[in-house]
């Protein structure tokens, strides 16, 4: 009996047809497809983008130059400088971060003391040159200003975590 | 001068009429592209190719402007001869194949006496090209994918022609049109649905599409026969092969789907059907044999050369000959011969 | 008529140079591909003559198969084609007194010399008119009735002789797992899977 199942199952193809059918069905499924220019799809508030230097509210910014984030980059992609201001206080004279040597591993924001370097939600930052890509502290800085909103809100979002 | 446009005009009117059927096969393999991108996308839950024109429409064109912008590279080992000559063949019997069928009840360029055979004489040509293509392009994956898919080719071959005997003992004629004609009462699917099956496999391996694609396999041997082929080249190759199926699918709507007959052609219906004319009939029934060939890319996996052998050899071969002698008894045993008339 | 008798030059002019080509091309797979050309055209002077289906019949068996056949071999073997012309002028005098008996036989139909007259005063059936049965149907006449034991025949040996290239080429090989399909396909799961309960420590 089970050989004529069997048979009667490889002649009747019915591997191939519920195969077929699964196709089939899967044809008047909604579609998966992210029409990514223009359509995105949801980020994490802890998404480890383009990387950016903030500032507190009344414009001072907030790297104290302590190089946690220098010592700790296991890229070595990150260098700084600093000497004390006139205020006396201790800022940083150059912070420059290789995007070209940098993994993405997020060790430097969770070193940062005051919250200064964070990595936000920008993905989009290709450029042609690879130049480009060595970004300075007043690159870093202008990203903070542009990207503060979102990155205060993920700050926020993943505080309850930490 | 009355005999010089007795002379020109019925050339001009073939002209006229070999240009009607080229260029909608044209449009159609272009098309098919799409169709075959968009089915394929929907069967994996994908949108396709949506932004050029409309839905994604002008695709096929901006590929094809693509296409003839690119150099032509020909290999510095390359037999140039053969190497150029082997697109060109492969596309030009895929349109010649064209002269015989018939798209109505005389819509048909040449109704010669033995159009089946003019359509397996053709479809055993095919072979050359990706043979010659293969040996031509001096590349060791190009020549494996050109003896593979030279191999697969033959193999079928031997099927198709003992299926296409069932058909012609049932009909009697090797005409097109009688072939079709015959299908007036029951289409062939359905008493021969068996061969109807295997014919599609066949034909699924004769233009070496998916699951049969060996000689293409990406894994193993890059692009096959046409690794080496690029711009216009490799054009007329994809021209070729998709004409190929739309030719295959005629084929097995010739031979089992009743050609421009409509369905349901008795009473309730047969007002209805019969306002569609033929042609569009015939039409419709390639567009869903191609649509099957897309599907069973969609749906399979590729077989292993050695399994694609059995199966072709060991498999249909035998049970095509045992179809056709069974057809045979049965037709003798019953009387349902077809009356030939000399 | 002109057109016709413009196509039968052009196919035969074309049909000869490509003959020359087979016997004279360097390269062997450009002489097989020649020799295509040959059937191809031969095939086209046959569609000439009203003889549709034997025109067909050579392009499915000649071209479709046979040559592609000889292709196949060409191209796999390293066929090195200067050693087979050192035996060209060995040859020479036997293939020339082949191909002057053919000329001269060629000459001799061409001429209207029947050698034995009674072969065509007596045919072996009665010959309808040409435009009144097609081809295939005569031919098919012709061979399932009067020639039905040679046809027979022909096809014994082509059988046998395909059964002795089976033979010849068929080794049985002790120790060789083969696959079978039917067995792999049929496996289900209560057959290859077994659930046990396993008390803790007991093992099974």
């Amino acid at each position: 009996m089970a050989f004529i199942d069997r048979t009667a199952r490889a002649l009747l193809l019915t591997e191939l047809v519920s195969g077929m059918a699964l196709t089939f069905r899967a044809m008047f499924k909604q579609k998966v497809t992210l029409n990514y220019p223009h359509e995105k799809g949801p980020l994490s508030p802890r998404f480890r983008g383009e990387h950016a230097l903030r500032r507190y509210p009344n414009g001072e910014e907030r790297c104290i130059a302590c190089k946690l984030c220098e010592a700790v980059c296991p890229a070595m992609a990150i260098t700084i400088e600093a000497e004390p201001r006139s205020d006396g206080s201790r800022r940083t004279t150059r912070y420059d971060i290789d995007m070209t040597k940098c993994i993405y591993c997020g060790l430097c924001q969770e070193a940062c003391p005051v919250d200064a370097i964070v990595e936000g939600p920008n993905f989009e930052y290709s450029t042609e040159t690879r130049a480009e890509l060595y970004y300075n502290k007043e690159k870093l800085l202008a990203n903070g200003d542009r990207w503060e909103a979102r990155l205060a809100a993920n700050l926020a979002a993943d505080a309850p975590y930490r | 001068m009355a005999s010089f446009w007795t002379f020109v005009w019925p050339l001009i009117l073939i002209v006229a009429a070999i240009v009607a059927i080229i260029v909608p096969v044209l449009i159609g393999v272009a098309y098919l592209t799409y169709a075959e991108r968009k089915v394929m996308s929907a069967m994996q839950r994908r949108q396709g190719p949506a932004l050029v024109g409309p839905l994604g429409l002008l695709q096929p064109v901006a590929d094809g402007l693509k296409l003839f912008g690119k150099e032509m590279v020909i290999p510095s080992g390359a037999n140039p001869g053969v190497f150029l000559f082997a697109p060109f063949l492969t596309f030009v019997l895929s349109l010649i194949a064209w002269a015989v069928m018939p798209f109505g009840a005389h819509l048909v360029l040449s109704n010669i006496n033995v159009g089946i055979l003019y359509l397996y004489a053709i479809s055993s040509l095919g072979v050359y090209g990706t043979i010659m293509a293969g040996w031509a392009s001096n590349s060791r994956y190009s020549f494996l994918g050109g003896l593979r898919s030279a191999a697969q080719m033959v193999s079928y071959e031997v099927s198709m022609g003992l299926i296409m005997v069932t058909v012609l003992l049932c009909v009697g004629s090797f005409n097109l049109s009688e072939i079709v004609l015959a299908q007036q009462t029951v289409w062939f699917a359905v008493p021969l649905f068996p061969m109807f099956v295997i014919f599609f496999i066949s034909i699924l391996a004769e233009t070496n599409r998916a699951p049969f694609d060996l000689p293409e396999g990406e894994a193993e041997l890059v692009g096959g026969f046409f690794t080496e082929y690029s711009c216009m080249n490799f054009a007329l190759f994809m021209l070729g092969e998709y004409s190929n199926m739309i030719l295959m699918s005629a084929i097995a709507v010739v031979l089992f789907l009743g050609g421009w007959l409509p369905p349901l052609n008795f009473e309730p219906f047969a007002p209805f059907v019969n306002l569609v004319p033929g042609p569009v009939w015939f039409a419709l029934k390639i567009a869903f044999v191609l649509f099957f060939f897309i599907w069973m890319r969609a749906a399979f996996p590729r077989y292993r050369y050695d399994q694609l052998m059995r199966l072709g050899w060991k498999i249909f071969l035998p049970f095509t000959l045992l179809w056709v002698i069974v057809t045979a008894s049965a037709l003798e045993i019953f009387g349902w011969l077809p009356k030939v008339v000399p | 008529m002109i057109v016709e008798s413009l196509v039968f030059y052009t196919f035969s002019a074309i049909l000869l140079v490509s003959g020359a080509m087979v016997i004279s091309a360097r390269n062997p797979v450009h002489a097989v591909l020649a020799l295509v050309a040959t059937f191809f055209l031969g095939a086209g002077l046959f569609v000439l003559l009203g003889a549709e289906f034997l025109a067909m019949t050579l392009v499915i068996v000649y071209v479709g198969a046979v040559a592609v056949l000889f292709l196949f071999v060409v191209m796999m073997l390293d066929i090195s084609f200067a050693e087979l012309r050192q035996g060209l002028r060995r040859y020479l005098p036997v293939g020339g007194v082949v191909g002057l008996v053919l000329v001269v036989e060629l000459v001799l139909v061409e001429l209207h010399w029947t050698v034995l007259p009674r072969v065509l005063s007596k045919p072996a059936a009665p010959i309808p008119p040409p435009d009144q049965v097609s081809n295939s149907h005569a031919l098919g006449h012709i061979l399932y009735t009067q020639y039905f034991y040679l046809f027979q025949a022909s096809g014994l040996i082509l059988l046998i002789a395909m059964i002795g290239a089976i033979v010849l080429s068929l080794r049985s090989r002790a120790h060789v797992r083969r696959q079978s399909i039917a067995e792999q396909v049929g496996r289900r799961t209560e057959d290859a899977v077994a659930v046990r309960r396993v008390p803790t420590g007991g093992g099974v």
